[in-house]
């Protein structure tokens, strides 16, 4: 785990909150004092005030992959634990804290954790007096669990919060897994025909976000919407923490504006845009991109082509390819890794990926026909939409984005003409 | 499908199908089989990423749709109206 947090310069500020880095203003493993140096205490608001009403001004989205509007779920969860005619009441709501981060190449949470780990309880906080909710969970591994409670032992208004040790898969940050885990004690995705904003866990309304996204909560709650927009574009307001690893200098957190260009991103991480092949944008369930003129939003249509400029961030991996290295070799590698993580209770899933690795390495290898490509997209769309969670539409949307961003090389390697076709488990990091 | 949607939709629950195949045989029109045995939306029923998991159905097909509801053996479908 690398502990350095870098921040990239941001646009504006205004008086009531931090101008510079909002995340880690405290500074690295920011105890109580420090962070109420840096932050203040949570003001008290009036009867008229209402944090859901101020995340939906403020434009916050989910910081963990999905990137929906942050105030929908809570809005949801609002709600449906009133009571209601048809539906008896079922207990207060549950609020979770989702810091299981099962993408390999992820670390923004962590270091979230390690270093804010008070910024993520005051969101929890603030939200579970606004819900009154029953039941509050912070999930993460057994490492990054530590900082959050010697936090909680710092202070007397969190003493509701549970933590819960979360195990080190790919698929246990799922949020049906999570509330599968709390419940059962096996983190598998469920079938998400019943919502879990009006039936999660134990049948009570329940809310998960990212760890990332309950810290800009508490932001929110402290200095309101107008702030949060200081930073980022209309469309996507607000900073995000960003994990940058693969051929960097060295693998570093930056925290960026909503809109960021990508160039300039990898070059606050240090990496010279001509030392660059392409960029894993979100991780495992991500997209391959080429880096000239892309920028960083969460308001980019699904899967639009980069060269219509925005892609979405997901959950914030910026994976470097250098010149030199195989494209198709590391994609390989990770939806290998990835078949070897589907949690095998969907056949399409547990068959349809390994299929999927199989031809996606021989492609690789440049030991494949040429009827290759046609095998690898009849693959994608029988594995599409056919699921209990993503995992398939991700795995799928990285092939997709590799066909088309190394077509060049998928050429090469049908006619055997690949130089650069590493052993494939190289690719990783 | 007629332009106003379909008439219902078959929600299949993957963790719980073990693709052994009733219900493609009692809506041969909506469902095939993939090569593991699983059911598999019929070729141009799936428009969008939705589709493959709620299958379309069309009025004809929703006496067949709710005996498949009943006599799944593991209790993997649901007709789901609009
Ligand atoms: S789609 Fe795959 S990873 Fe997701 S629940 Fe089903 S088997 Fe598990
Ligand atoms: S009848 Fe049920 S278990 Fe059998 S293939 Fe159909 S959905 Fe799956």
């Amino acid at each position: 785990m690398s502990a350095a947090t870098e921040i990239a310069a941001m646009q504006g500020g205004t008086a009531a909150g931090p101008a510079g880095p909002r995340l880690f203003a405290a500074g690295a493993a920011a105890g109580m004092a420090a962070h109420l140096a840096a932050y203040g205490e949570v003001p008290r608001h009036g009867r008229d005030w209402s944090l859901a009403e101020e995340l939906e001004a403020s434009g916050l989205t989910g910081r963990g992959g999905a990137g929906f509007g942050a105030w929908r779920k809570f809005a949801a969860v609002d709600h449906a634990r009133r009571p209601n005619r048809y539906v008896p009441r079922t207990g207060g709501p549950v609020l979770i804290a989702n810091g299981a981060e099962g993408e390999p190449l992820s670390f923004k949470d962590a270091s979230l954790l390690h270093n804010a780990p008070h910024l993520v309880i005051d969101g929890l906080v603030a939200a579970a007096a606004e819900l009154s909710a029953g039941s509050v969970f912070i999930y993460a591994g057994a490492a990054n669990l530590a900082p959050v409670a010697a936090a909680l032992a710092e202070r007397a208004d969190a003493r509701h919060i549970a933590l819960v040790e979360a195990p080190d898969t790919f698929v246990a940050g799922q949020a049906s897994a999570v509330v599968n885990f709390l419940e059962t004690g096996r983190a598998l995705p469920r079938d998400l025909a019943a919502r879990l904003a009006g039936s999660g866990f134990k049948g009570r309304p329940t809310l998960v976000h990212n760890v990332e996204t309950w810290a800009h909560t508490a932001l929110v709650a402290r200095y309101g919407a107008g702030w949060f927009r200081t930073a980022g574009t209309p469309e996507d307001p607000g900073t995000r923490l960003v994990s940058v690893t693969g051929n960097v200098p060295s693998e570093v957190v930056l925290e960026v504006p909503g809109g960021a260009p990508l160039d300039s991103v990898l070059a606050s991480a240090g990496v010279g845009s001509d030392a660059v092949s392409a960029v894993l944008v979100g991780g495992y369930h991500g997209r391959w991109v080429r880096p000239d003129g892309v920028v960083l939003s969460a308001a980019a249509a699904a899967g639009s082509t980069p060269a219509g400029g925005a892609v979405r961030p997901g959950a914030g991996v910026l994976h470097v390819l250098g010149h030199g290295r195989c494209g198709l070799a590391a994609t390989a590698a990770m939806v290998d890794y990835l078949a070897g993580q589907s949690a095998r209770q969907c056949g399409p899933c547990m068959f349809g990926l390994p299929a999927l690795a199989d031809v996606m390495g021989r492609l690789a290898a440049g030991t494949g026909g040429p009827g290759l490509v046609r095998e690898v997209e009849r693959l994608l769309a029988l594995v599409a939409g056919r699921g209990a969670c993503h995992h398939p539409d991700g795995t799928v949307q990285l092939v997709h984005s590799a066909l088309e961003t190394f077509a060049d090389d998928v050429r090469r390697h049908l006619a055997g003409q690949c130089q650069e076709a590493a052993p494939a488990g190289g690719a990783v990091r | 499908m007629n332009a106003g949607g379909p008439a219902a939709r078959l929600h299949i629950d993957w963790t719980r199908c073990d693709g052994r195949g009733l219900c493609t045989e009692l809506l041969p029109e909506a469902l095939g089989r993939d090569e593991w045995g699983y059911p598999v939306a019929a070729p141009g029923r799936v428009r969008s990423g939705r589709d493959a998991t709620d299958v379309p159905l069309t009025g004809a097909e929703l006496a067949a749709a709710m005996d498949a509801e009943n006599l799944c053996p593991l209790l993997a479908l649901r007709i789901i109206r609009p």
